[in-house]
């Protein structure tokens, strides 16, 4: 089952650069959650700061909390890198791993932590993640071949499945549609909307009809001027966020008079 | 910017009203242009190929002059006597005129010697610099020094071994592993220089998705980093390797020579190939006393120096088969 996600607070920085500042939202269990904004307007980075990927970047680091059901994840105690295993992630470009097989590739986060595998168990979990990634059919005769020969969206769903392989309560996606051709797109699409009965889903998108499609519940992120810190300017259900916002900012953006 | 374009528009007025005129056939390229185009493009054609056969023509002598003179002497007899027992230019008790055997075994100890020592550092030390450190105060310094390094000519690097265990084990000190330490002194920064570009060329994004998927550091770094290196790293080991094979001056000072065998890296002088074609070469010619049988060869120094760099020609060819199907059995298996 998906888990809750509540941001408290968060001030993001690159070194002394303050990137978004005060960020406050709940993110519900189960549901899609989509963030929208313009471009460097600091959406990614929150996301990026949800599974403590930021900190991956030299001097990256945040001021706030983001609890994971009540669990702040910046707590002093607490290993990013499991905290990495709860919260999973998409990224925009489909990174599949080149030396590696279509199954290797499913296997990685469970075979790289070192735990070990019997051939039934594996064979369970590829078909399990595969299948999770509505993957399963294509490639099931062609499990030993390089990942990175398939198509892009097929790719992109190898990705999906070597991400639930792991088994996260969360999942992150960072603009996943993006390199995609429309086709592609619709199959991701249909898969987050089977994924979210067992995940928390956050997306980040820059296409708004792909929010109003799949999300629950829309963040429009905006930021005063280039080289000011992004910020949250408006949250609230999908339905709202597009039909009726109660933001004149927001209502500027999704009706595609910004600016 | 649009609005200004609709008012424009709304106004009935052409937007390029008041641009200046352009007479567009001016910039068509004339007939002769097109000609001296033409000429251009043979000539440098031309002079392209002419330098290319140019860079060729010494390979090529250098292959031909080393086989045609180095095959005949380079049999099994050659490759399986040392020159125990070789007086002269007469034929040994085994029917031959000395062998290489003793070489051999030297250049291929002594050089993996100096692979053993030279990869783990040069890899840690470029996972340092990229993983660890990248555009660090640090790193840059250790660049720099690696750079100098890598200028360093080889006698001096021999001295450096030859010091050390002057100090460490007592002078006078020659064994092979003091030549695996002088040649590692040079395998190293190639080593470094050719892991770190394969690193740097390691898309970040491969990381992060290791990263996300709640693996270490340190298991991003061997399982997927490295792997998906590995091909271009085992190319640079084999270059360096290449680099060192023949090197003469450092060995000979820390190596020694000698004419039987010795298979202890650890104890005794060894003779490497190179070293062993010097010094047949320095003989140039033996007598042939009056009462010699006719089988005594007189110029049989330069012909085993010849037979003996045919051979070391053999070994880093056959390193670098070797180092291309490693490269191969563990390529990124990219089908696009």
């Amino acid at each position: 089952m998906g888990q809750r996600i509540d941001v408290k607070n968060l001030n993001i920085y690159y070194g002394d650069f303050l990137a978004v500042e005060d960020v406050n939202i709940n993110i519900e269990p189960n549901k899609v959650t989509a963030f929208i904004g313009p471009s460097g307007c600091g959406k990614s980075t929150v996301l990026r700061t949800l599974d403590r990927m930021h900190e991956i970047i030299p001097g990256a680091h945040v001021k706030g909390e983001v609890l994971l059901e009540g669990r702040n994840l910046y707590d002093k105690d607490v290993d990013p890198v499991a905290v990495r295993r709860d919260v999973g992630m998409v990224f925009q470009r489909p990174n599949p791993f080149p030396t590696m097989s279509i199954r290797e590739n499913v296997l990685a986060g469970v075979k790289l932590n070192n735990k070990h595998l019997n051939k039934s168990d594996a064979d369970d979990l590829v078909e399990w993640a595969l299948r999770g990634a509505n993957l399963w059919n294509e490639v099931k005769d062609r499990l030993d071949n390089p990942g990175i020969g398939l198509s892009g969206g097929q790719q992109q769903r190898l990705c999906i499945a070597r991400a639930v392989a792991v088994h996260p309560q969360v999942l992150l996606m960072d603009e996943p549609c993006s390199a995609l051709d429309p086709i592609s797109t619709l199959a991701v699409e249909d898969l987050i909307n089977e994924l979210k009965h067992d995940y928390t889903i956050v997306i980040v998108t820059h296409n708004m009809q792909q929010a109003a499609r799949i999300a629950d519940f829309t963040a429009f992120f905006n930021l005063k001027a280039v080289g000011q810190p992004g910020h949250l300017e408006y949250f609230a259900d999908t339905t709202t966020m597009f039909n009726n916002p109660q933001n004149e900012e927001a209502e500027r953006y999704v009706s595609g008079r910004f600016g | 910017m649009t609005a200004s374009l609709e008012y424009a528009q709304a106004a009935g007025e052409s937007l390029m009203k008041d641009a200046p005129v352009i007479d567009f056939d001016k910039f068509q390229p004339t007939r002769s242009m097109i000609a001296r185009r033409k000429r251009k493009d043979v000539a440098m054609g031309a002079l392209i190929s002419v330098a290319f056969i140019v860079a060729l023509i010494p390979l090529f002598s250098v292959l031909w002059t080393t086989i045609a003179n180095g095959v005949k002497r380079l049999n099994l007899n050659f490759l399986s006597y040392n020159m125990s027992g070789v007086i002269g230019g007469q034929p040994t008790a085994s029917g031959g005129y000395g062998g290489i055997q003793h070489a051999i075994i030297g250049t291929l100890e002594i050089t993996l010697g100096a692979l053993v020592i030279s990869v783990p550092i040069g890899i840690m030390c470029s996972v340092f610099l990229i993983e660890y450190s990248r555009g660090g105060k640090f790193a840059k310094s250790i660049g720099l020094l690696i750079d100098v390094m890598s200028g360093v000519p080889s006698i001096v690097a021999g001295l450096f071994a030859f010091s050390m265990f002057t100090i460490l084990v007592g002078p006078g000190t020659f064994n092979g592993f003091e030549g695996s330490v002088a040649l590692s002194l040079l395998m190293i920064p190639t080593v470094v220089k050719s892991s770190e570009e394969m690193l740097k060329i390691v898309p970040n994004d491969l990381r992060e998705a290791s990263y996300a998927l709640g693996v270490t550091k340190q298991r991003t770094i061997t399982k997927i980093v490295l792997r998906t290196a590995l091909p271009g790293i085992v190319s640079g080991v084999i270059l360096a390797i290449a680099r060192v094979v023949g090197e003469t001056a450092p060995l000979l000072m820390t190596a020694g020579y000698i004419s039987t065998t010795n298979v202890n890296l650890f104890s005794g002088q060894m003779t490497t190939l190179p070293v062993y074609v010097y010094q047949e070469y320095s003989k140039l010619k033996v007598a042939c006393p009056a009462s010699a049988s006719a089988s005594c060869v007189t110029d049989i120094p330069m012909q085993r120096a010849w037979a003996a760099a045919l051979m070391l020609i053999v070994i880093v060819l056959i390193l670098n088969l070797i180092g291309r199907l490693v490269a191969r059995v563990f390529a990124v298996k990219a089908e696009r």
